[in-house]
């Protein structure tokens, strides 16, 4: 029996002796045998809180506008100093991001331009709050489309079928389907509970309370186990001068780990911070360059972590708006709209850049001073659901309620 | 040598009698069951919990006289060492100015005769060798560590020893609403001196005097970029080239009206035209008005007349003159008392001391004696104090801790001497509270959404067992008394936690009490 095995039969044990009744948590507790298992198609959602500034990412260096209205913090055009990388002729990625040239190369990364949320707010909160919920302009919904996403999915018995990185839980994994929650640097590490004997007085103290704190107790106790048998594993390697998932960086290596070993994990989130430039944002050197930096090799770790599994994964790279097209009076960008997405994963077909754009001219802006959104978020993510993940047309409504699929325009990405 | 200090200082803090100063303790006996729970409530919403005794004195003095003496907490004198602490602590009493040649990256850098723009005199940058470019970048992060060391020493011991506690639990409050990051740049240099003189005086005062307080300090200036904001049609120099709307908008989303209180766009940009020249003080402002003046601004707050807008504004329905710096104070007033801003405020007050979701009569109730008195925080304050919303016997020990709240509360219950401030700060970084750290301007969330997750939890138990259990080196419980903690948690005779705990052996008592459900929550 491996080690695993065994922890979480013991934890299924000692748990069932104090309270032999049913409760959800313990239906999945089930042994999985790592087989390919339904639904073993995976979504990695990452998220750019703060408002990314999608030009300077997917740059239209074709388009002299882009040049004049960003006299400082443009970047400039393919082989001139810090220059943009070509995609298409029109397009180019930011220097930083050279690590994702290949996969574009090879046709697994694609991007949508002008996409993001047709809910014209310009607050940061709000905006991540819809992006998250996945119900622009209402506030009344408190679970997440991921989470919700997991509902429809078969489920894989998994104590972890998600995976969120850090140590709070973010809007969009909220909702009835449990979530590992690990901070990438902690993942593992002994804890009290790990002694028999003073984990089962807390057991007993929180197996009498079906209210969320006896909720959070008992997945906790589930994922810390199976977390901690996967990390007794990593640790051999991680002493052999393997990085520490202190960064983003790791976090692409061991989350890929995750996914590469245990095939009943479906679906991961991560949040990066810092992205909202309003001073001083720097063009292909620069603030918003080091943090693309970050991102692009963190993807890049990704992929390769992922192995076989990368062609069975869709990563999304998402923020909640974009920025004004024009510079602001201190070298950076305000808040705006329309933005880009990051599309990767190795069955898609990417290579391209999506999406309508209209040029930059005054006229063709949301409000005369930001990309407009011609491509709903929604679209993107409702294509993946149903195209990757094999999600039935009638169940979407329950990821993306009071939302159709009739945008059609982005569906050649997953193949459809 | 700061934590030999502070080790010293703290065994003598902590050698005081537990809170309540001036208070004569009476000799009435232990007070009917009834009295003791409103006082252990009390003590867990206004206070960070009760510390061992407090449930007793509350309840002898009366809820009502505790109230009013927390209203009052200048009336109520600080512990001698907590004073010294505090009055000694240079991040907390230098003006913003001072700490910025005191111990800015610049002074650093000349020191070793290297200019702001990183080259040595008449040198190029790169001609210095790489042992002096790591010595210059030790010598800065020592200072970053000092200011930070300095601010999260004053608080986390006024939170756990001050007799003022409400004035405690408001300035997290109104710190959190006005929220600046010790690690945006500069302001690792003026967080604790932007708490100390912006937030700190006004924490039980008018909402009125912390819209300005915190608009006009430096602290608040460089967060929001707003000292780089510059009227179009202004004198360009550089980076200071025309408007940036981060303040204006943050200003009406979040600090007053609240993102549905009813403005548009047309209103952020023209309060980031009336915002245009309030800034900081910089070279140039010192060389424009003199050395001293410079150094003399308590909260290094400039404004720079040549960079401000001076057009006539069209701001929420009214004109507003170009008049300089005075157009920032019609500003302020009309967003004061803009009705969708008492409603904002007295939301999240109600939230942060009653429950999650508030009971919108109480919210209403808490509104119009905001409008009735101008913003008095106190009155507030009372209003939700005694509402029924407040003192419902269901209300009590409903609310889930922040990670702030039950490393705090826990420290008190067991009246723990702290030796060291940085496990402390780690726990809290853990479980994604760092103190000081909130990166985004609408600060952290008081709800239970927001911090019940299960590896925070278990993260929890640890600390508690640690602490519980006496093997925690940073911090050492003088009260390991069960019954004393199992009073101040307050876990019921014959419920699970309680016999759980009785079969436990007696060392593991402590622990399981810090780690029970009940104390999860107050």
């Amino acid at each position: 029996m491996k080690r695993r095995d065994f922890l979480r039969a013991s934890a299924l044990a000692s748990l069932s002796a104090i309270y032999p009744g049913f409760y959800p948590g313990l239906s999945g507790w089930t042994y999985s045998s790592g087989k390919d298992s339904p639904g073993s198609k995976k979504l990695v959602v990452i998220f750019l809180r703060g408002a990314a500034d999608g030009l300077n990412v997917v740059i239209p260096y074709g388009d002299p506008a882009y040049y004049s209205a960003r006299p400082t913090i443009a970047v400039t055009r393919p082989g001139e100093t810090d220059g943009a990388l070509d995609l298409d002729g029109h397009f180019g990625l930011h220097p930083q991001l050279e690590p994702l040239l290949k996969y574009w190369q090879d046709g697994s990364l694609a991007f949508v331009h002008c996409s993001g949320s047709p809910d014209p707010t310009r607050s940061h909160f709000d905006a991540q709050d819809y992006m998250e919920s996945g119900c622009p302009g209402q506030k009344v919904v408190s679970s997440g489309w991921l989470n919700r996403l997991l509902t429809v999915l078969p489920s894989t018995r998994s104590s972890i079928r998600a995976i969120n990185v850090g140590s709070t839980m973010p809007r969009i994994l909220q909702g009835p389907v449990s979530v590992a929650s690990f901070a990438p640097a902690r993942a593992g590490r002994p804890s009290v509970v790990d002694r028999p004997f003073i984990s089962s007085a807390f057991e007993r103290m929180y197996a009498a309370r079906q209210d969320s704190l006896g909720v959070a107790f008992r997945e906790g106790m589930d994922s810390h186990r199976t977390l901690k048998s996967k990390f007794d594993q990593e640790m051999t390697a991680a002493n052999k001068g393997a990085p520490q998932a202190a960064n983003f960086k790791g976090f692409g290596l061991q989350v890929g780990k995750l996914f590469g070993e245990d095939r009943t994990t479906q679906v991961a989130f991560v949040a990066l911070g810092g992205w909202d430039t309003h001073v001083n944002q720097g063009a292909g050197k620069g603030q918003l360059a080091n943090h693309l930096g970050v991102l692009g090799k963190g993807l890049a770790d990704l992929a390769r972590g992922l192995g076989p599994q990368y062609r069975d994964t869709v990563i999304l790279v998402v923020s909640e708006f974009g920025r004004t097209v024009s510079e602001n009076g201190n070298g950076g960008t305000d808040h705006g709209h329309g933005n880009v997405m990051f599309v990767m994963g190795g069955g898609i077909k990417g290579g391209k850049v999506y999406g309508q754009w209209q040029g930059l001219s005054k006229g063709k802006l949301f409000e005369g001073r930001d990309l407009p959104v011609t491509t709903d978020f929604r679209s993107v993510i409702g294509q993946a659901a149903h195209e990757h993940m094999s999600i039935a047309t009638a169940d979407l409504g329950k990821i993306l309620p009071d939302f159709q699929l009739t945008d059609r325009s982005v569906s050649a990405i997953f193949g459809a | 040598m700061r934590l030999k200090a502070l080790l010293c200082l703290i065994v003598f803090i902590a050698s005081f009698p537990p809170a309540l100063a001036g208070t004569s303790v009476n000799s009435r006996s232990r007070t009917d069951g009834g009295d003791r729970d409103l006082a252990r409530h009390i003590l867990n919403r206004l206070a960070y919990g009760p510390r061992p005794g407090d449930i007793d004195r509350v309840a002898a003095m009366g809820v009502d006289a505790y109230i009013e003496q927390q209203l009052d907490p200048t009336a109520m004198p600080m512990p001698e060492p907590l004073q010294g602490l505090i009055e000694r602590s240079p991040a907390l009493n230098l003006t913003p100015a001072q700490l910025f040649l005191k111990y800015g990256k610049q002074t650093v850098m000349a020191a070793q005769g290297i200019a702001p723009n990183g080259k040595r005199t008449g040198q190029k940058a790169d001609a210095r060798t790489i042992a002096e470019r790591e010595e210059l970048q030790k010598k800065i992060r020592e200072n970053f560590r000092l200011m930070y060391g300095q601010i999260t020493d004053a608080r986390l011991m006024r939170a756990v020893y001050s007799p003022r506690q409400l004035e405690e639990v408001m300035t997290e409050f109104w710190f959190n609403h006005f929220n600046i990051s010790f690690d945006k740049g500069l302001d690792h240099l003026w967080t604790g001196a932007y708490e100390q003189t912006a937030i700190r005086p006004h924490a039980l005062g008018r909402f009125r005097d912390l819209l300005d307080s915190t608009s006009h300090h430096a602290a608040m200036q460089f967060y929001l970029d707003n000292w780089q904001n510059t009227g179009d049609g202004a004198r360009k120099r550089g980076k200071f080239a025309g408007i940036n709307e981060n303040y204006a908008r943050e200003l009406m989303e979040l600090h007053t009206m609240g993102v549905d209180g009813g403005y548009s766009q047309a209103d952020v940009v023209s309060l980031a035209r009336i915002l245009t020249g309030h800034g900081m003080q910089n070279r140039q402002s010192v060389r424009r008005n003199g050395f001293s003046t410079g150094l003399e601004s308590p909260t290094g707050y400039f404004f720079d007349a040549g960079r401000h807008d001076n057009s006539d504004k069209l701001f929420l329905g009214r004109t507003i003159k170009g008049q300089g710096a005075k157009e920032l104070e019609e500003a302020l007033d009309i967003l004061a008392a803009h009705p969708s801003t008492a409603r904002f405020v007295s939301y999240k007050l109600a939230q942060y001391f009653v429950s999650d979701e508030p009971d919108s009569k109480l919210v209403d109730s808490v509104a119009a004696t905001y409008k009735k008195s101008g913003g008095d925080i106190k009155a507030m304050l009372r209003v939700i104090f005694k509402s029924s919303q407040f003192l419902d016997k269901s209300n009590k020990g409903a609310k889930f801790k922040t990670p702030y709240r039950f490393m705090i509360s826990s420290l008190r219950a067991t009246n723990a001497t702290i030796a060291n401030t940085k496990p402390l700060l780690g726990f809290l970084r853990m479980q994604g509270m760092p103190l000081y750290q909130c990166l985004t301007p609408d600060g952290y969330k008081y709800t239970e959404k927001a911090w019940l997750n299960p590896g925070g939890l278990l993260q929890r138990i640890d600390f508690a067992s640690a602490l519980g259990s006496g093997h925690f080196r940073a911090a050492r419980p003088r009260e390991l008394e069960a019954g004393t903690i199992a009073d101040i948690v307050g876990v019921r005779s014959g419920s699970t936690t309680m016999s759980t705990v009785d079969g436990a052996p007696p060392e593991l008592s402590v622990a399981l009490l810090l780690g029970s459900p009940e104390f999860m929550k107050y």
